[in-house]
């Protein structure tokens, strides 16, 4: 288990995303509208499509190629369809923003 | 009442045996006290899947049908790991090899079958498996960890499914076969040709007509040597040539064995109250190898134990479904033209589309299909129905029902097999659909798409649930007010009177005004209130770029993999030495792996990473097209007048007059258009939603086509003399559509709701039709070229990037 400093906050969007590299994965963080930082896998667990790019709506992003829907707290995808991501612990220190990654 | 219960054993823990109990749990939940067997230490999976674990994308633990927690709450006994050494047929006893001794009233043998292993020199070596269970799916994907050449042996349909998993675990993969073309037990050589060429284009290599006879090496497999004397090199060499019926246990206990267990049409042997089921079983001297047969004596089976009256068992006419990734293949029935039979063929070499019909006395006996599968089921029902298909023969070759069209929809759906596939995106029989209705207890298409996925991809089939739901629900279905998402039950005509009533005027706005009961909707909700507000506020409104498809957040296509498509904008269609040049070096420069001419007559740069995205933009210095939004996508056009001998006009300089004017418009769907210079119509005009057709000293505006996934010609707005005009009434036709249609609406579909006429009556006036050209004229004056945006905006560019981690904390 690694912890990172992979940035701030402010590097994300609302209601948007970024990737990162660690090792061979890709990893996609998504700053939900309320603020929040999550990360998961960058790879739907039904075609690998890329999560990042994905539409985010609460805490669930729709997959961009068959609009699977993935909790981002769990990492589980929404009925009908069924799967899991791997999620990642993110911390974000509230005073300065800067964003911690554990892998 | 346990005391009266009935002690049943199930040998073998497989799919046929726990297929059959799942059945019988159904129809007499308490009649047994029930004790399963199997070998492997697992609870009962799937083991088609075991190709999805191998080609990744699937787990292990995901591929389980039924977890413990499933046995535990039946109450059924469940021994893994545990392999029956003997039966008792004269005490009703079974013994496992670890001791385990049960008694039964009922037994049932579903033991399967066992890879059939070639008894070559040397097969005994490190690296030499089959492919039939967990534990060798375990070792392939360790042995490539380590290891980088692999040989399947058997190039049908298990091993080249074993093959395109170890490719996709990244070893370089031979698949050896003895006849000259794979699956020849299932493909005739056109198909099976076809499909060799589709997986050497995936990487897979092909060892044809090569007997094998020894496997070389030390201690661990190095090559395997053939019959003509030459040799490949391997690490690992996968058998997969066939599989035989596991008799073992059952000849040693008395009981009647040829190729399989002998059953009868109740699935039961010689021996009084033992019954077999599956791949180990023999049935009018068959033993079946696929899943669907066995299923369907599982269910036989389970009748009788439940004292089901019901009829026996006569067979299984079987087809096939490739499941290696991107290859649809399907077979059925006798493919290969038995004596007094003839074949129907049909070949496109272009779209690599193959299919063949075999008929005997106007009876379809056997179906190929290459490429496109989609009338597999149907052609498949058809086979077992064994109906007469004479004056059909055309339709079903070239997959046009007709005939079958023309039958009342509800008469056509009740005929239809239980296991034809309604939902062709998600594989969702009508079966399937038809046990959510009466068991699941659905009553609308929403519920239905909620418990089966049917009609939850491209919505297709939406119709054919619709019809479904009324045939098996009747009264009880339910007309639930679908509203244009699962957020709301509001309808788009009412959202949008609410949005301009209330004048809102922010995404977030309407959905708390609205009550949405998603506080931030999803993605189909969200982009249709970005597009309406846009429509109604153009000059306010400020896009919410988050609540975009992702083609449009990304002002490129996403592809497959993740990589995107740039499409630099050509005016009608013409470029110029200096165009194709700049575009050809930004290819090279990037690396970009493929240029392709579209549809539309442009130049569609594939597989472009992300994060080049706003490089190519900035070098290419082009607008980059709208190839892929919700917008007016391209002009297509014809030569025309400047230099066809039959062009009455000049329909290039009024496809490149339509694109400037229109580019980067929003609409509610993709907006295709094109310019034919003459009737002839080179440019294909009549399937596109605003189609100009020239003609001696005028232009035909048509309206409405659409080349894609229903095709529909266009109808005839109306004609007109000058160029000027034709943009009056397109401007006209445009806008009325984007104020009303709904999201994501196609015009060919919304002409066909709203009716020609009533577009018609809109556009009649002149008046009307200045005004909408002049709102048309205020959205558009809005627009601005996103690519030139985020190649100049840091905070916008930053988005394509990846993050690179500062520092380990």
């Amino acid at each position: 288990m690694t912890k990172m400093h992979i940035g701030n906050v402010a590097d994300i969007d609302r209601k948007g995303s970024r990737t990162l590299k660690v090792n061979d994965m890709e990893i996609a963080l998504f700053r939900l509208s309320d603020g929040e930082v999550l990360a998961v896998e960058n790879k739907c667990p039904h075609k690998g499509g890329t999560l990042s790019e994905g539409m985010v709506c609460g805490s669930k992003v729709h997959c961009p190629l068959h609009d699977w829907r993935i909790d981002l707290h769990t990492g589980k995808v929404e009925d009908p369809d069924t799967g899991c991501v791997p999620t990642f612990e993110v911390e974000v220190d509230p005073a300065t923003g800067a964003v911690y990654l554990t892998v | 009442m346990t005391l009266s219960r009935k002690k049943l054993v199930l040998v073998g823990n497989g799919m046929a045996g726990v297929r059959a109990i799942e059945h019988l749990l159904k129809l007499a939940p308490d009649a047994y006290d029930i004790t399963i067997f199997g070998a492997e230490p697992h609870p009962n999976y799937n083991r088609i899947m075991l190709s999805s674990v191998l080609a990744g994308g699937t787990d292990l633990s995901e591929i389980v049908i039924n977890d413990y927690e499933w046995y535990r709450s039946h109450n059924i006994t469940l021994y893994t790991g545990h392999k029956i050494e003997s039966i008792d047929t004269v005490n009703k006893k079974v013994r496992t090899g670890l001791g385990v001794e049960a008694v039964y009233d009922e037994l049932i043998l579903a033991t399967g079958s066992d890879p059939f292993m070639l008894p070559l020199p040397g097969a005994d070596k490190e690296g030499v498996i089959a492919f039939r269970d967990i534990k060798d799916c375990q070792i392939m994907m360790e042995t490539s960890k380590t290891y980088k050449k692999a040989l399947v042996i058997g190039g049908g349909l298990l091993g080249l499914e074993a093959a395109r998993g170890l490719l996709h675990l990244g070893m370089e993969v031979s698949v050896v076969h003895i006849h000259h073309y794979i699956m020849e037990r299932q493909l005739d050589q056109e198909a099976a040709v076809m499909l060799q060429r589709e997986l050497e284009a995936q990487g897979m290599k092909f060892l044809l007509s090569k007997q094998s006879e020894a496997i070389l090496g030390k201690k661990r497999v190095k090559s395997l040597l053939f019959a003509d004397g030459s040799s490949a090199e391997a690490d690992l060499i996968v058998m997969a040539v066939g599989i035989r019926p596991n008799t073992a246990l059952a000849q040693k206990s008395g009981i009647a064995v040829g190729r399989g267990i002998v059953v009868n049409d109740y699935m039961e042997t010689n021996i009084p109250g033992v019954y077999a089921i599956g791949e180990c079983a023999e049935h009018r001297g068959i033993a079946y190898g696929l899943v669907a047969p066995l299923y369907e004596q599982g269910a036989v089976l389970a009748k009788r134990l439940a004292g089901v009256q019901g009829q026996g068992y006569e067979g299984s006419v079987t087809s096939t479904k490739l499941k290696v990734s991107g290859v649809d293949v399907f077979s059925a029935g006798q493919y290969d033209e038995p004596a007094g039979s003839r074949a129907l063929r049909y070949q496109d070499e272009i779209d690599g589309v193959y299919k063949k019909l075999v008929i005997s006395k106007d009876k379809l006996i056997g179906a190929v299909l290459f490429g496109d599968t989609a009338d597999g089921a149907q052609l498949f029902s058809l086979i077992k129905s064994g109906e007469s298909i004479q004056g059909k023969e055309r339709s079903l070759l070239l997959g046009l029902p007709d005939d079958a069209l023309k039958a009342s929809p509800s008469a056509r759906l009740e005929a239809m097999a239980d296991d034809e596939i309604i939902c062709g995106c998600n594989g969702v029989s009508k079966g399937a659909i038809a046990e959510a209705i009466t068991t699941g207890g659905c009553t609308s298409v929403g519920q239905i798409k909620a418990c089966t996925k049917a009609s939850a991809s491209c919505g297709g089939c939406k119709p054919l649930v619709e019809g479904l739901l009324e045939l098996y629900a009747g009264d009880a279905a339910v007309k639930v007010k679908e509203g244009i998402c699962g957020c709301t039950t509001l309808g788009r005509d009412e959202i949008v009177a609410e949005i301009k009533r209330m004048e809102l005027k922010t995404v977030k706005e309407v959905m708390n005004v609205l009550e949405w009961t998603n506080e931030e909707g999803c993605s189909k909700c969200r982009p249709s209130l970005n597009y309406y507000l846009g429509m109604l506020w153009p000059e306010e409104y400020a896009d919410e770029k988050e609540s975009r498809i992702t083609n449009e957040r990304y002002h490129a296509n996403i592809q497959k993999d993740g990589t995107f498509s740039v499409v630099p904008r050509i005016y009608g269609g013409v470029t110029s030495p200096g165009e194709l040049k700049k575009i050809a070096e930004v290819a090279e420069k990037f690396d970009v792996p493929m240029v392709k001419f579209t549809g539309g007559q442009r130049l569609d740069l594939l597989g472009v990473k992300k994060e080049d995205l706003p490089k190519i933009w900035e070098e290419l210095d082009m607008p980059s097209g709208h190839a892929y939004g919700k917008t007016l996508r391209t002009v297509k056009t014809c030569v025309g007048s400047t230099f066809c001998r039959f062009g009455t006009q000049d329909s290039i300089g009024m496809g490149i007059r339509l694109e400037k004017e229109f580019e980067r418009l929003n609409t509610p769907a993709k907006v295709k258009l094109a310019v034919s210079g003459c009737p002839r119509n080179c440019a294909e005009a009549t399937i596109k939603d605003f189609g100009v057709v020239a003609i001696d000293g005028g232009w035909e505006l048509h309206v409405g086509g659409n080349g894609g996934v229903h095709v529909r010609a266009t109808d005839l707005l109306c004609v007109v003399k000058t160029e000027d005009e034709v943009v009056e009434w397109a401007s006209a036709f445009l806008q009325y559509y984007r104020e009303n249609a709904s999201w994501n609406e196609r015009t060919s579909n919304w002409v066909e709701r709203v009716g020609l006429d009533s577009i018609k009556a809109a556009l009649d006036n002149r008046e009307d039709r200045l005004a909408l050209g002049q709102r048309i004229r205020t959205a558009l004056s809005v627009t601005t070229d996103p690519w030139k945006q985020i190649v100049a905006e840091r905070e916008l560019r930053k988005n394509f990037e990846p993050i690179s981690p500062i520092e380990t904390a």
